[in-house]
Formats: C-alpha cells, structure tokens, sequence
C-alpha cells in the first residue's frame, strides 16, 4: 500500500510550529533594536537639553552641581591620544608579525591564546595591574601617562586582531609577486601588504579608540581625578575624564537634583563620541570597500 | 646594510609578537607580588593586642570570634573554652570610666599602669589596646595574634575590611555574589541571545541582517559606565516599584544589566558558529522533507553547539568581570545572597569601591589584590575553556 509520506495534519502542525518559532525570533530581534533605542533615546531626550556652548567649555562648579565638562573632554582626549601612541605601534607590529614572520603551528597558537586571554581580563582586573606597576612600581604616580599605557594594554588585543585579520584577507599572491620581483620580505611588507591592508587596520584602531574613551575601571587608580579646576600640564598630572565624571556625578555627591541634568549631558557627550566613533569607522570602511571595487 | 636593517627590524617585530604574553606575565607577576602579603599579615589590627586576665585559660581567638565578641554576639567565655564568666569588652576609650584624667596622666603617660589594673581585676575582661601601652610586667597575657590564614579568607562569610579589632577578609559573599548575579544574567541573555543569533544567520534576508549588525555592534560599543547609568535611572526604580522593595537596587537589576551587555557577545560568536553549518547538511535536511525550523534546531544547532557553548562562556566571562554598571546598581551589600531581590556585591565593585580608600600596603589593600587574582584566575579559566572547546571543533 502506498504510504502517505506528508499527511496533511502533519504537515501543517510542523508549518504553525516553524511559524511560531519564527515569529518568536523575529520579535525578541527587533526587541534588541529597541532595547539600543530605548537606552539612546532616553539619553538623547534627557541630554539634549542639558548640551549647550557654556557646558561643553567651561570646568565644573558650585561643588559638581553646575558648570560645564570641559576639562572631562580634554582629558578623555588625552587619553585616547595617549594609548593610541601605545598601543597602536605595538598591536600593529605585533599583528604583522603573527601573520608575516612567525612560524606557523605552535608558536602562533600560542601567541593567539595569551591574545585572546588578555582581551578576556576583566578591565578592573588591569586598573589593580596599572596601579601595581605604572603607579607604584614605575613611580609614574596618578597621572595621564599611567592611564594612558594601562588602557593602551588593554586595547593592544584588539588592535593586534584587527591587524592580523586584515593582513591575513590579502591574496598570498601578492606577496609572491613582490618577491619575485627582486623585493625583500621588509619591502614587501612596507610598499605592497601593509598599504593594502591599512584601510581595514584604521578602521580597527578607530574602533579601540571608541572602546578606550568609555572605559573606567581602568582609570579609577591610575589617572582620574574627582575634580580639577585647571587642565592637565603635563603626562604626569591627573586628568578628569568623561565616563569617571559620569560615574561621580551619578553616584555620589549631595544635590542630585541638580547633579543629575549635568550626568544626562555628559553621558549624552560621552555617547556622542562612541557614536561618532563606530559611524566613522563604518563609513570608511564602506568607503574603502567600495574603492577597491571600482579599481 | 639592507640585511642587517631587515634583521633589527624583524627583531623588533618579533619582541611586540611576545608583547601579550609578557602582559599576561607581568599582570600575574604585579597582582600576586602585591596580594600574597595578606598572609603574613596579622589577624588583629596591626600596632594593637588583645589582653586577658592572667587566670583566662583562652590562648587564641579566630577573626570571627573576635569579631562576635566585639560586636557582643558571644557574651560568655564558655562559648570560647574559658571559664563560666561574663565577657567585658574594653576599648582604650573606655578608660576614662575607670579612671580621671589626673591618674592617667598628661598624655596618657599612666595608661599602661591603669590598663593592666583593669584586666588584672576583671576575671571576664577582653581588652583591645595599642600595643605601646602594654609592660614588660604585664599582669594579664595576650591573645596569641596569628597571621590570616588561606581558610578564613577563601571560607570566610563575611567581608567586612574595615572592622576593628579584627577586619574580616571572608571572600564568599563577594564570590557567591558575582556568581548569582552572573548566572541570572546569563539565564536572561542565553534565550534571548541564540533566538536573536538564530534569527539572524538563518531566518533574515539580507537587509534585515545589515540592519541588525551595525545595531549588535553599537550596543557592545556603549560604555558599561552608561549602562550602569541607564540602570541605576530607569532599571533601578522600575523593579524597587514592580515588586514593592525598600530599595530598587538589587542582584535583579545588575542581572538585567549585564544580560543587556553580555548579549552582543553571545549573539556574535553563536552566530558565526551557525554560519559555519555546511550548506551541504542544511540541503540534505531539507531535502528530506524537513522544514527550516527543523533543520535549525535538529541539524545547524547540534552542530554548532560547541561555537554556541564558547559565545555562552564568553558572556559568562564578561559578565563576571564587569565592573562600573554592576558596581552602580546592585547596591554593594556584602552578605551572601538568597533571593536575587535583595542588594549583593560582586568581586570587581568591591575592587572598585573600596581600592581608593584603602592605605598601600595594609591588609585591606592587599585582599583587594587577592581578589583580583581570584578574578583573573576566574577569567584564565574560562578562556582556557573556550580555547578547549573552539579546539575541539576545528578537529
């Protein structure tokens, strides 16, 4: 006897529970979305009132409950420029030497895990480490040069990721070609992988700038101060810097009624910067992708 | 010329190639240089002893014990194998009662005399008093002072760096806490995180993945100090209102917090994990008649589920290591947590909140490093363990 293979009451039980399971899916996905806006929007509607010329230039006041955030931006930028200046020539040389020089097998295995490991320690885990050594050991004190190399470690993994991921998309034949050219392995590198792969690199470090001017726990021990009334002079002064501004003006203090507008608009600054941050690199990305296309 | 520039060159690239193992070194070299110094420190407040009556057979006392004694939990020296006799605790402050500011002295020069009057003629008494005010003819003994020892800090229930005479270093409410708050953490994210991962490798056409994307990857790029803030403004009030709490800070807020930020991780890695799924195995299942759902979760997920059991790790991992936005709403009580409604404390807020205020050197100091050695050995292995299970998979 032939044998129905679909019958139709199961078929259609397994159409309802894919439409169900999909549908589920579908709507905690666009819940994600809407958790990004509701926390954007939120800081977005608060802040924008608070955001004005005077508060973006001028230094805090009347006891943290008024003023501006000025000096926080200063230092922030300080800071990225800073660890950029580590962090940057290390994870670049360190990701060409992964993909370029160093033996295949163990040895890059290895390399890789303590990457991968120390893009896993909890940042409050390097603020204790950058006390230890940068404040204490190296005699550096609280200051911009301690925070600066303790956050510049800890984005050094990820621009050693970005590097190596870019190096590792360029077509070994162009490598061959360099050196059948007559071109050493180093001028290879310089004139013909390296500008190849500097489009997706930049993007990378634009990417460890946004993750080193939101984070805290790093700079708790190493660098910021609570408050000060005049900029940094030099590498080994304190600094505020935006995300410890938020956490004090949010936290602690005495009048929160009228601390609070100031923490809406310095969140909203802070998440002005990351945003402009991730766009950018995803416009030059996009910019750089469609480049290469064309040619 | 050119050789020898391609050799230095080559080293230098060669030395910033170690530079993160070096990191990995050094950080294990710095925080336990700096933490194992609680073990020789002393369980009572270092330039203070405790003093009995001469006729008290008690030798020793644990830090607890001080502890409850000082706090007058444990009221007779039975409880401590003494004697049946009432316990009368004396502080240095307590020495004006005894005697006037005449007989003391200018400067306290008499006190020593006057303290050894007073436990020579209490047979109960329990006195704190530095240790420069203690004779060479003592009329009473001592406590024996012990060093800390691994059991009362890895065993001890109770965090409480700042009490005196004997701070408690217990680590298990700070533990017990980090775990609670991470594994209810992971309980929210975990559903939310494969469905979304699912949704995007399997279900979505194109567009709607290039929408998604960019959204994942900005809410991982959000500082933790503006989710905290976020948290502590909006989370914070909604659950002390819905469930009708003295205070919205709670183990429940910081658990939907870190959910909120261990999402991006756990949706990335087990998306890409599904993506890696054989076009070859999905044809074959739905050639067999299988619907999509069916082929998702009877062969793109079991074959997976090594790539979906790292992104899960991993969230894990950042969960328990986040420190600013759970530092900001869970309300930092260290007591061991029962319900996920009440205040508790993780390791890294408690690193956080009390390293600033914690003299270099001292006790106090020197547990926070521990604690950032415990949390660096939690993060080890977990890393240790995705690299296992990621391994397992390429073979």
């Amino acid at each position: 006897m032939k044998q129905d293979v679909f019958p139709a009451g199961q078929g259609v039980r397994k159409r309802r529970s894919q439409w169900l399971a999909f549908g589920i899916f579908k709507l905690l996905s666009y819940s994600i979305v809407l958790i990004l806006f509701a926390i954007l929007g939120f800081i977005i509607y608060k802040g924008a009132g608070v955001i004005s010329w005077e508060f973006l230039t001028t230094a805090p006041s009347d006891g943290m409950t008024g003023g501006g955030i000025w000096p926080a931006i200063v230092g922030t930028f300080y800071l990225m420029v800073g660890s950029a200046l580590f962090a940057f020539p290390v994870g670049v040389m360190s990701g060409i030497y992964m993909n370029e020089y160093a033996p295949k097998g163990k040895l890059v295995r290895f390399i890789r895990m303590m990457t991968n490991n120390l893009s896993g320690i909890p940042s409050i885990v390097f603020g204790l480490f950058g006390m230890a050594l940068f404040v204490k050991y190296m005699g550096f004190g609280d200051s911009i040069l301690a925070g600066s190399l303790t956050l510049g470690l800890l984005c050094v993994p990820l621009v050693i990721r970005t590097t190596e991921e870019a190096l590792k998309a360029i077509p070994d034949s162009f490598r061959e070609g360099s050196l059948a050219l007559g071109a050493t392995k180093l001028q290879t590198i310089w004139h013909v992988i390296l500008p190849m792969g500097m489009p997706n690199i930049i993007t990378g470090l634009i990417l460890a700038l946004g993750r080193v001017s939101g984070e805290t726990a790093p700079i708790l021990f190493t660098c910021a101060a609570y408050f000060l009334p005049h900029l940094p002079h030099s590498m080994l002064d304190q600094c505020m810097a935006l995300p410890y501004h938020l956490y004090v003006i949010s936290t602690s203090g005495t009048d929160m009624e009228s601390q609070l507008p100031l923490a809406y608009g310095t969140a909203l600054v802070l998440i002005l910067i990351i945003l402009i941050i991730n766009l950018s690199a995803n416009a030059l990305r996009r910019y750089f992708s469609n480049k290469v296309k064309t040619n | 010329m050119k050789r020898v520039w391609e050799k230095i060159v080559e080293g230098i690239l060669t030395c910033s190639g170690f530079m993160t193992s070096l990191t990995i070194l050094l950080i294990v070299v710095f925080l336990f240089a700096e933490a194992l110094g609680l073990f020789n420190k002393k369980v009572i407040e270092e330039g203070y002893v405790l003093a009995v009556n001469k006729a008290n057979p008690v030798q020793e006392l644990s830090a607890a014990q001080i502890k409850d004694v000082f706090d007058e939990e444990i009221t007779n020296w039975k409880e401590l194998g003494g004697p049946d006799a009432e316990i009368k605790v004396f502080r240095l402050e307590d020495i004006t009662s005894y005697f006037s500011e005449e007989e003391l002295g200018a400067g306290y020069e008499k006190a020593p005399r006057c303290i050894g009057e007073i436990v020579a003629g209490d047979p109960g008494i329990i006195a704190f008093v530095p240790s420069k005010f203690i004779e060479k003819d003592f009329p009473g003994h001592l406590l024996q002072d012990e060093s800390i020892s691994f059991d009362e800090v890895f065993a001890g229930k109770e965090w409480f760096p700042t009490a005196t005479p004997a701070p408690q270093f217990g680590f298990l409410p700070l533990i017990t806490g980090t775990l609670w708050v991470s594994f209810f953490a992971i309980l929210f994210a975990l559903p939310f995180g494969l469905s979304v991962a699912v949704y995007m490798s399997e279900v979505a056409d194109h567009r709607t993945r290039s929408f998604l994307k960019p959204v994942i990857e900005l809410l991982s790029g959000i500082p933790s100090v503006v989710y905290g803030f976020f948290g502590l403004i909006v989370i914070v009030p909604l659950i002390q209102k819905a469930f009708n709490l003295p205070v919205g800070e709670t183990g429940l807020a910081g658990s939907i917090v870190l959910a909120i930020m261990a999402l991006p991780t756990i949706i990335t890695v087990s998306e890409d994990a599904m993506r890696n799924c054989p076009r070859a195995m999905r044809e074959a299942s739905l050639a067999l008649g299988a619907t999509r759902w069916q082929t998702i979760y009877k062969v793109v997920i079991p074959f997976s589920v090594s790539g979906i059991t790292s992104g899960v790790v991993l969230g894990i991992g950042r969960a328990i290591g986040e420190t600013m936005a759970v530092l900001m709403v869970t309300g930092n009580a260290a007591v061991i947590p029962t319900t996920i409604l009440e205040p508790l404390r993780t390791i890294p807020a408690t690193i956080a909140a009390e390293l600033g205020e914690a003299p270099a050197g001292g006790a106090h100091y020197e547990a926070l490093f521990l604690l950032g050695v415990v949390l660096f050995f939690i993060t080890m292995l977990i890393n240790f363990s995705v690299e296992y299970i990621s391994s397992r998979t390429n073979k």
